[in-house]
């Protein structure tokens, strides 16, 4: 919608933290930053926690789905630990996902940060998890403390959100 | 709803997209973009027709797709069309607003 009237703020920009790489929140992060760009609105991903493992140029083709702990999977927990069991979650989801045209994270990395969207890994959590920045995706925008992270959510029509 | 634009009597739904894209002409297009603060140049037209191309084929549009086109860079698409790429080329193209999330 184009009228805005006074009284009603537009999201100006959308800064999403990762803590997880479980695929789906990781496409989750993704879709809503990508989203975002899609709309003219300014957005920006801070990868802390597991959430790095999105980034990890090793890692990043190997995220699976949660298969236990997760009732939305509707597999009972103890069925969820068996062994296969996420890899077959993961094909199964990557089909679908591939069906609407949603691509795979690195593509999907790519496509976010040519579309003008900021890629921070949280500067904490490399160090916990002893990571160099050249493990990291090529294009990254930089390493943030939380205070930098904060810094850039300055403005009105800024929005945060954890996942 | 009927809008006048380029002099026309255009149907476009409440958001401005054209509900009949046999009526759109170049003139209707430049004059959306120009409202969209746009300034139509070759760089535009050529990812225009595109997207009215795709869109004869019934081809669903997103972002992914036409990066991979050859057309235009998601990069450049996003420097054409800044306040969102694909919704305001295709309001210019006279085509729907594509229901794509990426």
């Amino acid at each position: 919608m184009n009228n805005h009237s006074d009284n009603k703020a537009p999201v100006k920009k959308m800064l999403l933290i990762l803590s997880k790489a479980t695929l789906e929140n990781v496409y989750a992060a993704f879709v809503l930053a990508n989203g975002a760009r899609m709309e003219g609105i300014e957005s920006e991903i801070f990868f802390t926690f597991f959430g790095l493992e999105a980034i990890n140029k090793k890692r990043m083709k190997n995220l699976h789905v949660a298969t236990v702990g997760n009732p939305a999977m509707h597999i009972p927990t103890m069925v969820g630990g068996l062994p296969g069991m996420e890899a077959l979650a993961t094909t199964m989801m990557k089909k679908e996902m591939d069906k609407l045209d949603i691509p795979e994270i690195e593509e999907f990395l790519y496509i976010l940060s040519a579309s003008g969207v900021k890629l921070w890994a949280c500067k904490l959590a490399m160090d916990m998890f002893h990571l160099e920045k050249e493990e990291l995706f090529d294009e990254l925008d930089g390493v943030l403390t939380v205070g930098d992270f904060y810094g850039r959510a300055e403005g009105d029509g800024t929005h945060l959100l954890f996942i | 709803m009927q809008k006048v634009i380029a002099s026309l009597n255009i149907e476009v739904n409440d958001e401005g997209y054209l509900t009949d894209f046999s009526q759109w002409n170049k003139a209707i297009g430049e004059e959306i973009a120009l409202y969209e603060g746009i300034v139509m140049t070759d760089e535009h037209w050529k990812v225009i027709e595109y997207l009215q191309d795709q869109h004869r084929k019934n081809v669903p549009l997103s972002i992914r797709k036409i990066g991979k086109s050859g057309v235009v860079a998601i990069k450049d698409f996003y420097r054409l069309f800044p306040k969102g790429p694909l919704k305001i080329s295709s309001k210019i193209a006279g085509i729907p607003k594509p229901v794509s999330c990426v």
